[in-house]
């Protein structure tokens, strides 16, 4: 008897305290058991680009981290996000068959990939799946316009930025008295260059200038003296840059060297204008001008992003941040879908009014997978420091523009 | 037409340019007149001596220029050691081995530095980088000036060690008859080992010579392979002469290329000359019949 009931009280306190304990005591164990999220973060780390891929991957792991400390996705019971990280080596091919392999991984969406073409191919493979595919930097417009249901990009595309860029020179150039009529456009030969380019040929004299030639070079090229010495020539007043970053530098370092003398240089999505370059080489990048994706410099969380960034030895580069904004709206899109069911995760990014706080956007609002609240800042290079021009409500200082002429 | 003093600035310009074509191709055309092999890995050491350079320039604030005899010294030691340890140990004295351990060298060089320097961008800072010399319409860099005239003088040094040293008498036999050259005592793998040597310090001597008016990344030395190439082609397999003019030609052309016809477009000329080169004088403007 004594020893049945011994027994019935024993299996009683097991199961008070397993109720006890279930809600009380563990409730981060039962958390912890939610499945995990997987989502395929595709950047090139290896090959051409293989720098910015790395930048992308910094930003894209820092968000995860962060979503997994502040206690995962609660809709979905704390699950948190698992980071399956791919290489597309710079390359198209490649791309794909990440997208492939991490579909085979059971991958809820993807975020990347950096290159255009890269992430043309790798998000209408991910289509066949219905996988969202979320674009952090890529400036193709054909990303987005292709008709896909499952591709969305947070951050303004290559015709946005030229349009806000052109804007922002007709404005400056108009308040400096017009210094500014004819320019010179040197781009690389790349759908990157060439596409920005002509767009920034066709809507230049909209603001008054010209563009007197377009100078397309190659990747790589070893030397810019001549085309410094046609610019010489031909004396425009603006020199317009559309280049990755080893040639930006290079034609930069080049047209300083030579003593060109301009009213401006200016360049939408740069490819080197960076803190890298600005702080190393003051005085080439001095009064250069940028329109580009950049972080919004009166957001306390930006500014403390970027002191965490840096104190790991690396920059604080667009990559980075639009790559952690990225993945902030995935994770606010699963908050609200509440699963990771894909079309729900699709319906959820379509009605997003999520708010990227390191950027200078307002809410989001997807029309065709293109958020319609983002937009590119204009930056200029002053004292060795990189300030937000424009847009005025976000700026940090005023232009310097003509630029003082060498002596 | 552009005007006449555009033109002749465009000659000066690929003048200075074809200078450091010149150093990196002596190496090459060293490499292969005594090795008989294309050093698939030269525009990978190339990029390593360029991160050489940079370092000394980042972490203890030498220059360029006075890093030059560390480098070619470093950049000897790397290339002989290189060779006995890796490249003439697993060849087993076939070319083909050495093409492509060359080959992996160049793939690993790549990928090692991509993983210790990420791919990002790295420059040198110097004074004198803005320093400039007018010559009529053109304005020459004085650091592509220094680069021209250290190209010249190295290559001449390397063309009388060559001619006059017991050394260059060791590698021109070598070159010329190897196992002529073994029976009369010449150590073959030793001669090997320093010709390798002597081709990377060349490149160590060109990293410091661009520096300061050029970038380094993991991909840098491969702009200039294909340009050294082409020189080694257009001047001679082996020839020191023929890497020097040819060097020359191709900066001039490359430059009035694209002068005239557009930086690309201009590219034409250096792939217009290959082919002619290879059509007509199939052994390069100095090279040696066969």
């Amino acid at each position: 008897m004594s020893r049945n009931r011994k027994v019935h009280v024993t299996r009683r306190s097991v199961m008070a305290g397993a109720a006890a304990a279930g809600t009380l005591g563990f409730p981060a164990v039962l958390r912890a058991q939610a499945a995990a999220v997987k989502v395929g973060i595709i950047h090139p780390v290896t090959g051409f680009v293989a720098y910015n891929g790395q930048q992308g991957r910094l930003g894209a792991t820092m968000a995860v981290e962060d979503v997994n400390k502040a206690g995962g996705i609660k809709a979905m019971g704390g699950a948190k996000l698992e980071a399956l990280l791919g290489d597309s080596q710079s390359k198209v091919e490649v791309g794909v068959s990440e997208v492939e392999k991490m579909n085979e991984a059971g991958v809820v969406a993807y975020v990347g990939c950096f290159q255009s073409p890269v992430g043309i191919a790798a998000s209408q493979a991910a289509s066949k799946y219905n996988t969202p595919f979320l674009i952090d930097v890529g400036a193709s417009d054909l990303l987005v316009t292709r008709g896909l249901k499952n591709v969305f990009r947070l951050k303004p595309g290559f015709g946005a930025c030229v349009d806000q860029g052109i804007a922002a020179l007709g404005a400056l150039n108009e308040a400096a008295g017009k210094p500014a009529k004819a320019a010179v456009i040197v781009h690389e030969s790349g759908e990157f260059g060439t596409g920005t380019a002509k767009l920034l040929a066709g809507k230049l004299p909209s603001v008054g200038i010209e563009a007197k030639e377009l100078i397309a070079h190659d990747n790589p090229t070893r030397t810019f003296d001549n085309v410094a010495l046609r610019i010489r020539s031909m004396a425009p007043d603006l020199v317009i840059m559309s280049n990755y970053q080893n040639e930006y530098v290079l034609l930069a370092r080049t047209l300083y060297q030579q003593k060109v003398n301009l009213a401006g240089l200016f360049s939408v999505l740069g490819g080197g204008f960076n803190y890298k370059f600005v702080k190393e080489l003051p005085d080439v990048a001095q009064y250069m001008m940028d329109t580009n994706h950049w972080f919004n410099p009166q957001s306390d969380k930006a500014q403390a992003l970027k002191k965490r960034v840096e104190a790991g030895g690396a920059l604080f580069t667009f990559e980075v941040y639009l790559a952690y904004s990225t993945v902030m709206l995935l994770a606010d899109a699963l908050e609200r879908a509440g699963s990771a069911d894909k079309e729900k995760l699709i319906a959820a990014l379509n009605a997003s009014t999520f708010n990227a706080e390191l950027l200078p956007y307002g809410p989001t609002k997807f029309v065709n997978g293109q958020n319609q609240g983002g937009r590119a800042a204009i930056m200029q290079a002053l004292k060795g420091d990189i300030e937000v021009i424009a847009p005025t409500d976000v700026a940090s200082a005023k232009a310097v523009f003509p630029k003082p002429k060498f002596g | 037409m552009p005007d006449p003093a555009i033109i002749l600035a465009g000659v000066l310009n690929g003048l200075l340019a074809g200078g450091i074509y010149v150093l990196v191709a002596v190496g090459l055309t060293l490499i292969y007149g005594v090795l008989h092999i294309i050093n698939f890995a030269h525009g990978s050491l190339l990029m390593l001596a360029m991160y050489g350079v940079f370092f000394l320039w980042r972490l203890l604030g030498i220059d360029p220029y006075v890093a030059l005899p560390i480098v070619i010294a470093g950049s000897f030691a790397f290339g002989y050691v290189l060779y006995r340890g890796l490249i003439g140990r697993f060849s087993h004295g076939r070319d083909e081995n050495i093409l492509l351990i060359t080959l992996g060298l160049a793939i690993v060089f790549d990928n090692v530095a991509l993983l210790l320097f990420t791919g990002d961008t790295q420059t040198i800072d110097v004074t004198y980088a803005g320093t400039i010399v007018q010559v009529g319409a053109a304005f020459l860099p004085l650091p592509k000036i220094i680069s021209f005239l250290a190209a010249i003088l190295l290559c001449g040094v390397l063309g009388l060690v060559m001619a006059r040293s017991q050394l260059g008498k060791a590698i021109r036999a070598v070159a010329h008859e190897r196992q002529g050259a073994r029976l009369v005592g010449i150590d073959v793998e030793q001669v090997f080992a320093i010709s390798y040597g002597i081709g990377i310090a060349c490149l160590g001597a060109a990293a410091c010579l661009l520096m300061p008016t050029f970038y380094v990344s993991p991909t840098s030395g491969h702009a200039f392979v294909l340009i050294a190439f082409t020189t080694v082609v257009l001047g001679g397999m082996g020839s020191f002469v023929g890497a020097a003019v040819g060097g020359l030609i191709i900066g001039v052309t490359e430059s009035l290329g694209g002068l005239l016809l557009g930086e690309q477009l201009g590219q034409i000329g250096i792939s217009l000359i290959f082919i002619l080169i290879l059509l007509l004088r199939p052994t390069g403007l100095f090279g040696a019949g066969r």
